[in-house]
């Protein structure tokens, strides 16, 4: 397969909304911006690159597995670092970063005040490029379809 | 922001206004080939001011005014040159509907009818059908002419003649730039899907050329499908086909060796399947069923739905399969679906069932030169231990397909059932 023209179109994004200290407590947006993000996400659907979207309930009400060698410790939330945790996503697919960016950069402030959205691309398996050899590649094939039995 | 990231930044503002733009103006001056020409002159201003000024905070809104200002100027012109023209009365009310203050707002009202207007002229029966394609991926794709050369495998010279006849053949023909009425409706709707599918085809499984699958084809229908979708929500069929391509395009992946060559849905790694697209298949397939009964697109997308449902081949359910292929047999009967039926009924009823509908197309003329003729009877054959007239049939579809990735894969097939090493037909 030409790999430039995979590149070119078969990308994906996650768009990220970082949370903040009213996401954290749990504060539902205004009616107003509801509106003005139910539009910008029509908008989106309207033109074909939207694959999902959903918002993310506070970090209160989710728990992290941290891991050390081979133990495992449950932490429940909320989690401290406000500016790093996400409060909402959308799934993209356009044809490259500067789309995104575009797109991103017509949504509506998702807080009051101070805000960051995060734009990273999805990993394709062709990403992996030489590292991901076809016998890795069929490893890893071989270890979802085990997964895909057990279902 | 560096040149390149503005660049970039034009290109993708580009992408995403082109179709808008194009649509308002064609509305405006009521021939696409000018319409274009004007949104082209609008992106050359861009690239000139952007880099220096900074991309305007609303980016559509400036490409669309300069656009407009270019038209305005060039049918002043056209109206000092012409004043007898016989078209003096309109041109000059368009001027003014040109000069209108509100004018990007009232676009933006109408943004959706233009963008289906613009689809439905550029798939108009009146062109070629190579020539709708390529004027559909120009005008609503936003690919150039370069891209679009490329994805088909076709010399640039080529495509860009194809663009320019077309845009010719609907001005000497005077194809209103308006949406279809009544009976006329269906037909054109019709035709537009007809354009989307073929383009999504030719990615999925191309007809030519070394490689199995050209997925950013796939991609740039898909996208067309979903704007589409959206600009007629009450068009069951529109659902139907963006229903069908989801689910195929969730099978992109796995349907693709590591070398290239193309893995058949059987023996596809299923955990492969992309499971957002088959959801957003099924939610297709779902909003196309709440119109009443299936339409062709439907119907093909709920045999694709039976697929994406099962976890493994054991799991599918050819019974609903056959069934429904019965179903798209008598709404578009062909020897295509019929064959498609007979595979099913192998499946369902076992090979000799299947063999007995595959050998009534036999003489079918249309599927004379057809290597999935041969490649489903070779299949059947061999599932029956017919094994010499198997590798004659898939030796026969190797030499009728076009695509050099599935001559491999028939050729390997062939091979084999040839010989008496004892070795086990897997087909299930």
């Amino acid at each position: 397969m030409d790999p430039k023209l995979l590149g070119e179109n078969n990308m994906r994004f996650m768009v990220m909304v970082k949370a903040n200290k009213d996401s954290e407590a749990g504060v539902m947006p205004s009616e107003k911006l509801l509106a003005e993000m139910g539009k910008y996400n029509e908008e989106l659907v309207k033109a074909g690159v939207l694959l999902a979207a959903e918002g993310l309930q506070p970090s209160s009400k989710g728990a992290r597995v941290r891991f050390s060698g081979s133990k495992r410790t449950v932490i429940d939330g909320p989690f401290t670092e406000t500016k790093e945790l996400i409060a909402g996503f959308w799934i993209l697919q356009a044809r490259s970063k500067a789309e995104v960016i575009e797109w991103v950069k017509r949504c509506p402030n998702p807080m009051e005040g101070e805000s960051e959205i995060e734009i990273r691309q999805v990993f394709e398996a062709e990403d992996f490029g030489a590292e991901f050899t076809p016998e890795l590649r069929a490893q890893e094939d071989r270890i979802r379809e085990e997964i895909a039995k057990k279902k | 922001m560096t040149a390149t990231d503005t660049h970039q930044a034009i290109d993708a503002v580009w992408r995403i206004e082109a179709p808008k733009v194009i649509a308002g103006l064609a509305r405006l001056v009521r021939d696409i080939g000018l319409a274009e020409d004007l949104a082209q002159d609008a992106l050359v201003a861009a690239l000139e001011q952007w880099p220096s000024d900074g991309v305007p905070r609303n980016p559509g809104a400036w490409l669309m005014a300069a656009a407009k200002n270019r038209a305005v100027d060039q049918l002043r012109r056209k109206t000092l040159l012409e004043r007898k023209h016989q078209e003096l009365g309109y041109e000059i009310e368009t001027a003014q509907a040109l000069a209108a203050p509100d004018l990007v707002s009232a676009l933006d009202d109408d943004v959706g009818d233009d963008l289906l207007r613009l689809i439905f002229t550029a798939c108009h029966p009146i062109l070629p059908t190579e020539a709708r394609v390529a004027l559909t991926l120009r005008l609503l794709g936003g690919l150039t002419t370069t891209e679009i050369a490329r994805a088909f495998l076709v010399p640039e010279p080529t495509i860009a003649q194809r663009i320019v006849r077309a845009k010719r053949t609907l001005a000497q023909e005077h194809v209103a730039f308006e949406l279809p009425r009544g009976a006329d409706r269906s037909a054109r709707l019709s035709s537009v899907l007809e354009v989307i599918y073929l383009i999504f085809n030719e990615g999925y499984s191309a007809t030519a050329g070394g490689d199995w699958m050209r997925p950013a084809l796939c991609e740039d229908a898909l996208r067309l499908g979903r704007v589409l979708a959206e600009l007629t929500p009450r068009e069951p069929e529109v659902h139907g086909l963006v229903a069908l391509m989801e689910i195929q395009a969730s099978r992109a992946k796995a349907r693709v060796g590591p070398g290239g060559e193309p893995i058949l849905l059987f023996d596809q790694n299923r955990a492969l399947w992309d499971r957002l697209l088959i959801r957003r298949g099924l939610a297709a397939l779902e909003r196309a069923d709440g119109f009443g009964p299936r339409g062709p697109y439907a119907l093909q997308a709920a045999i694709a739905a039976c697929h994406a449902r099962a976890r493994t081949p054991e799991e599918t359910n050819w019974t609903e399969i056959v069934r429904l292929y019965a179903d798209l047999a008598r709404l578009i009967p062909s020897p295509v679906v019929e064959l498609n039926r007979a595979v099913a009924v192998g499946m369902a009823s076992g090979p000799a069932a299947g063999l007995e509908l595959v050998d009534r197309l036999l003489s079918e003329p249309a599927l004379e030169q057809y290597h999935l003729l041969s490649s489903v009877r070779g299949d059947l054959l061999a599932r029956l231990g017919r094994r010499d007239e198997a590798r004659a049939e898939f030796e026969r579809a190797a030499s009728l397909t076009r695509n050099a990735r599935e001559r491999d894969l028939l050729l390997g097939r062939a091979r084999g059932e040839s010989g008496d090493r004892g070795e086990k037909n897997d087909r299930r």
